[in-house]
């Protein structure tokens, strides 16, 4: 059975497209068949992050309307076998996305995808509406941040009212991912810990993803982060998540960075 | 200078409980009202048609204002009527 998650958040620049990639490599390297769609039309990036941005011919929009046939503007990663990508449209507008035609296109990719995975832009606008509006499951991005913690809240309650899902009297499964997690401040009392904002959403824990150089590192150089630096913390995060998202069970814990005794002493030195 | 020194010198508490009542309150605030019909919105629409069966109003003219206070909250409501609108009743009738 085809699932199609969105990762969303209302915040942007919290980690939605970085976690779409780094979540769809996690899940195509362990064998599942993965699309990952770009929502943010527009302002696309998804491309950008996942190394494919020469590539791109045609996109969503495009079949949305007709225009191109979905096998020609899915995209195939050049690194895995089961990775896709459908790219959003970098010139049209956003109100090109009908919600008759996003359904049809979500209906053949579950046809032939074992994940959909929808990337949201930010906002609660017309695309982000549209990216949750089929989902079975939601990644939550969160930021442990008090704008980002309010903004998932307000998403969490459009889950709950606003997708075909909810409608229907069914449930979104949804999940919250913590991003840019620094468990030193947490410890300091400067950044609000694990635990408060879970206590605050109500919503189950999926992972924690380390704030960690790998993960511009990744961007910069067009590939997902799990597949950049696989030993990294953040990866680690990423694959942790993409497991449990499987139903596998794996305690939760926050990855630190493997440090040699220089890096150590380093830091000490510069903090 | 080292931030933990700073923090020490500016005697800085830990400021994520702070962040974590912040939130609670107005979360809690905000989730009531979701889902919400617009209360004011609905207030003024049906003063409106009351008031509409016996004077002629300008409905733009009508304004309905709800003051948050820390114990009761007012509901302020201005309705301009014209001043000849006796006569245009009389009219009517």
């Amino acid at each position: 059975m085809a699932k199609v998650l969105v990762v969303t958040s209302g915040k942007g620049g919290v980690g939605k497209t970085t976690t779409t990639a780094a979540l769809g490599a996690a899940l195509a390297q362990r064998g599942d068949k993965v699309v990952v769609v770009d929502f943010d039309v527009g302002l696309r990036n998804l491309d950008l992050v996942m190394g494919a941005e020469r590539r791109v011919v045609f996109d969503l929009i495009n079949v949305v309307q007709g225009v191109a046939k979905l096998p020609q503007a899915l995209i195939k990663d050049k690194r895995l076998e089961n990775l896709w990508l459908l790219p959003a449209s970098q010139t049209r507008d956003k109100d090109a996305l009908t919600e008759e035609g996003v359904g049809k296109v979500i209906d053949e990719l579950r046809a032939r995808f074992d994940w959909v995975i929808c990337d949201s832009p930010a906002g609660i606008e017309r695309g982000a509406s549209m990216a949750m509006r089929f989902a079975d499951e939601a990644v939550v991005v969160t930021n442990p941040e008090v704008s980002s913690v309010r903004d998932s809240d307000r998403i969490i309650g459009m889950l709950d009212s606003k997708t075909v899902r909810a409608e229907k009297g069914e449930r979104v499964e949804k999940h919250i991912l913590i991003t840019r997690y620094d468990p030193s401040r947490a410890a300091r009392g400067e950044m609000l810990t694990i635990e408060d904002i879970l206590e605050i959403l109500a919503t189950p824990l999926l992972g924690i993803i380390p704030e960690s150089q790998d993960v511009l590192r990744a961007s910069n150089v067009g590939t997902p982060v799990t597949l950049s630096n696989a030993d990294g913390a953040p990866a680690r995060a990423y694959i942790d998540a993409a497991r449990r998202l499987c139903g596998d069970t794996v305690p939760m814990q926050v990855p630190t960075e493997r440090k040699g005794f220089m890096d150590r002493l380093l830091r000490r030195r510069a903090a | 200078m080292s931030m933990g020194l700073l923090r020490l010198l500016r005697g800085n508490k830990a400021s994520a409980p702070v962040a974590r009542e912040r939130l609670q309150i107005l979360l809690a605030h905000e989730r009531g009202m979701r889902g919400q019909p617009d209360l004011l919105g609905v207030l003024r629409e049906e003063i409106l048609a009351v008031v509409s069966k016996h004077v002629t109003l300008d409905p733009t003219k009508v304004i309905v204002r709800l003051e948050r206070g820390d114990e009761v909250s007012t509901l302020e409501v201005d309705i301009e009527v014209p001043n000849d609108f006796e006569r245009k009743k009389a009219a009517v009738a």
